[in-house]
C-alpha cells in the first residue's frame, strides 16, 4: 500500500505538484513537460522520479520515449488508509463489546 | 462490515451483540479496551487512554513515562446514540494544531433487533488534511478515471494484517 505521509510530502513541492497536475489532465514524457515548465530536464525527471516512488504516477514505455501518467492507486492512498485503519478498529471494538448470549452456557 | 464510497469521507460500520447503551459505552470510556495499543504517537509506550465523556473533552494517550497526547477534541457525546471528535493528527503523525486542518469522526449507535447494536462509523473531511491531498482529489475529482479510482479504493482487502500503523510515518 502507497504510504499517504510519503505521497503527501512528494506533493508538498509545489513545482512536483504542478507537474503531477499536469499530467492527471493528460499523460506526457519527460521532454514536454520540461518544454512546459521553467524547469531542466534533468529536474523534471527528479521530480518524476520522486512522485513515481510515492505511487503516484507510473509510466509507460511508447517507442523511445516514457510516457508518465497518474497512477489512481496511488490517488487513493489516504482514503484507503483510513478505511483500513477504521475496518481493523471497528473489528476489534466489535469483539470487545458483543457480549456473550445468555443460551450459550 | 462494509465500506461505502465517498470522495473525502470513509464510511465503516458494523453490528455488535450487546445493547445500545453498552455499545456506546464500550466505544466510549472502554475505548482503552480495543483501540490498538500500537496506534498511537507518544514517544513512549502507551500506558493508557480517557475518553473524557462531554462535549469539549479529549481523548487522551498517556505514556508509560507520564507524557500525554490529546488527539481528538470530543465534539459532540450523546449518549447512547451518537459521539463525534475531530482527528487532531496530521498526515506526517503529529499533532495538528490548528482546527481548520483537522478531520471528524461520528460514530452512531443503533438498535437492530434485542440485544443487537449496529454501529456506523463515518470519517470525514479528509481534505482538510493539506495540500496534498487536496492535490490528489481534484486530480480525481475533475473526472478523470474516476471509474478506475473506484475500482482501486473498492477493492480493498479489509483484513491486511500489514495495515496501517501510526508509528510507521
Amino acid at each position: 500500500m502507497t504510504n499517504p505521509a510519503v505521497a503527501l510530502t512528494a506533493l508538498a513541492d509545489p513545482t512536483r505538484r504542478a507537474i503531477f497536475e499536469r499530467l492527471a489532465r493528460s499523460p506526457s514524457a519527460v521532454g514536454d513537460l520540461a518544454r512546459e515548465f521553467p524547469v531542466s530536464r534533468p529536474a523534471v525527471s527528479q521530480h518524476l522520479k520522486v512522485l513515481k516512488s510515492a505511487g503516484l504516477v507510473t509510466d509507460q514505455a511508447a517507442g523511445t520515449r516514457r510516457v508518465y501518467s497518474v497512477d489512481a492507486a496511488g490517488v487513493a492512498a489516504v482514503r484507503e488508509y483510513f478505511e483500513q485503519f477504521w475496518q481493523q478498529s471497528l473489528a476489534s471494538f466489535r469483539a470487545a463489546a458483543s457480549q456473550p448470549t445468555q443460551e450459550e452456557t | 462490515m462494509t465500506t461505502q464510497l465517498q470522495a473525502t469521507s470513509v464510511t465503516t460500520e458494523t453490528e455488535v451483540r450487546a445493547p445500545v447503551e453498552h455499545a456506546f459505552r464500550v466505544f466510549t470510556e472502554g475505548i482503552g479496551s480495543w483501540w490498538n495499543p500500537d496506534h498511537h504517537i507518544l514517544q513512549a509506550d502507551l500506558a493508557e487512554m480517557v475518553f473524557e465523556p462531554y462535549a469539549g473533552g479529549h481523548i487522551i494517550d498517556r505514556g508509560t513515562d507520564g507524557s500525554e497526547c490529546r488527539w481528538a477534541r470530543v465534539l459532540a457525546y450523546d449518549p447512547p446514540h451518537r459521539v463525534c471528535f475531530s482527528w487532531d493528527i496530521n498526515l506526517s503523525w503529529q499533532i495538528e494544531t490548528d482546527p481548520a486542518k483537522t478531520s471528524e469522526v461520528e460514530v452512531t449507535f443503533t438498535a437492530a433487533g434485542p440485544g443487537q447494536t449496529r454501529v456506523v462509523l463515518t470519517h470525514r473531511h479528509l481534505d482538510r488534511h493539506g495540500d496534498g491531498w487536496e492535490s490528489m482529489r481534484d486530480a480525481v475529482g475533475a473526472g478523470w478515471n474516476l471509474d478506475r479510482y473506484a475500482e482501486v479504493t473498492a477493492v480493498q482487502a479489509p483484513h491486511d494484517a500489514s495495515g496501517p500503523g501510526w508509528q510507521q510515518p
